[in-house]
């Protein structure tokens, strides 16, 4: 039997749904998202101590880090020097070298600085780290992300935190047909049929926080989310049928009365 | 008895002060923070979590302590 592997830097996960952890009304909410998505990489970031609050719960005592991937990310770098010094602490905590490269370069907007990423994709590489990279809907960058040494390519569906869902059908395609890397959506994802269609398309992952987060009932819509990518994994494995512009009844018209 | 005398410190952003002598072993004490769940910086160094108490603090040493939370 064909078996559906996911595969990141030959290291295999079960989920094709990747849960971001921020957002969340607290760490309960944030863990109880995570075990209903059934995600097994959820993403983090590295920030500052509390050390005026020495009791203030912590992440990782809600998710365990030997049950679920941590993936830390480099949320809120706006340059290379910033996005490699966040990665080397987050190796440091304990070992981390697969991590999400993201290096933004407009604070409105929050897009990628795709010369910044790139520059940090290569270094980073040659330190020893494998880079999941959050990066534009560019063909031409992408391929230049995986020369460098990427293990995977992440392209924006839109605006991270949007919502808006895939703004440019052509460009993932593309970046499909030019990669066997794993192409994963990161980012503007906005429900679950977002997800679906970025599955569809043949992307081999999606990477979600706000939408689940943010949506009236986060629980409820992890749920969601997690069937929502299942359903677009097997819908384009399955092959689609082709478009017609005519109808072309399902009831064959022998033994008509 | 001679007073210690106290150094000044940037711990996370904030100053703090540290009798004369202690080490970055000390300052991860008293602030409570479990070792497996931290990384260190001295001064934009990256420190390693053996070497913490044969490292001396001195005069305007900036350190960070930096941990998981959150995010996407």
């Amino acid at each position: 039997m064909y078996k559906d592997i996911f595969k990141i830097s030959s290291k295999k996960f079960k989920s094709r749904l990747i849960v971001g952890t921020g957002k969340y009304k607290n760490f309960n909410e944030c863990a109880k998202a995570v075990k209903i998505s059934g995600a097994d990489i959820v993403t983090v970031a590295v920030r500052r101590v509390n050390i005026s609050n020495k009791n203030k719960p912590v992440l990782m005592d809600y998710i365990n880090p030997k049950k679920i991937t941590y993936l830390p990310n480099t949320a809120g770098c706006f340059n290379s020097d910033e996005a490699l010094r966040t990665l080397r602490l987050a190796r440091e905590i304990g070992g981390w070298k697969l991590v999400k490269l993201e290096v933004l370069g407009d604070k409105k907007s929050l897009l990628p600085d795709m010369i910044e990423t790139l520059k940090s994709t290569e270094i980073l590489t040659k330190e020893g780290f494998k880079v999941m990279v959050y990066c534009n809907d560019d063909p031409l960058m992408a391929k230049r992300l995986e020369n460098v040494g990427a293990v995977a390519i992440m392209p924006l569906a839109a605006p991270i935190g949007s919502g808006l869902g895939i703004q440019n059908f052509t460009n993932i395609k593309l970046i499909r047909n030019q990669t066997k890397l794993p192409l994963i959506i990161d980012a503007g994802i906005g429900q679950a049929s977002d997800a679906t269609i970025a599955m569809e398309l043949g992307c081999d992952g999606v990477l979600i926080n706000t939408a689940i987060a943010r949506a009236r009932k986060p629980l409820e819509m992890a749920k969601a989310m997690k069937y929502a990518v299942i359903a677009g994994r097997k819908s384009f494995l399955s092959g689609r049928i082709k478009k017609n512009l005519y109808g072309f009844a399902s009831t064959p018209n022998k033994g008509i009365i | 008895m001679k007073k210690l005398k106290k150094i000044k410190i940037n711990l996370n952003g904030k100053t703090a002060l540290f009798p004369n002598g202690s080490t970055v072993f000390n300052v991860i004490k008293k602030i409570n923070a479990p070792l497996d769940k931290i990384a260190i910086e001295l001064n934009k160094k990256i420190v390693n979590k053996k070497n913490l108490r044969k490292i001396s603090l001195r005069n305007k040493d900036k350190i960070e302590i930096v941990h998981f939370i959150g995010g996407g």
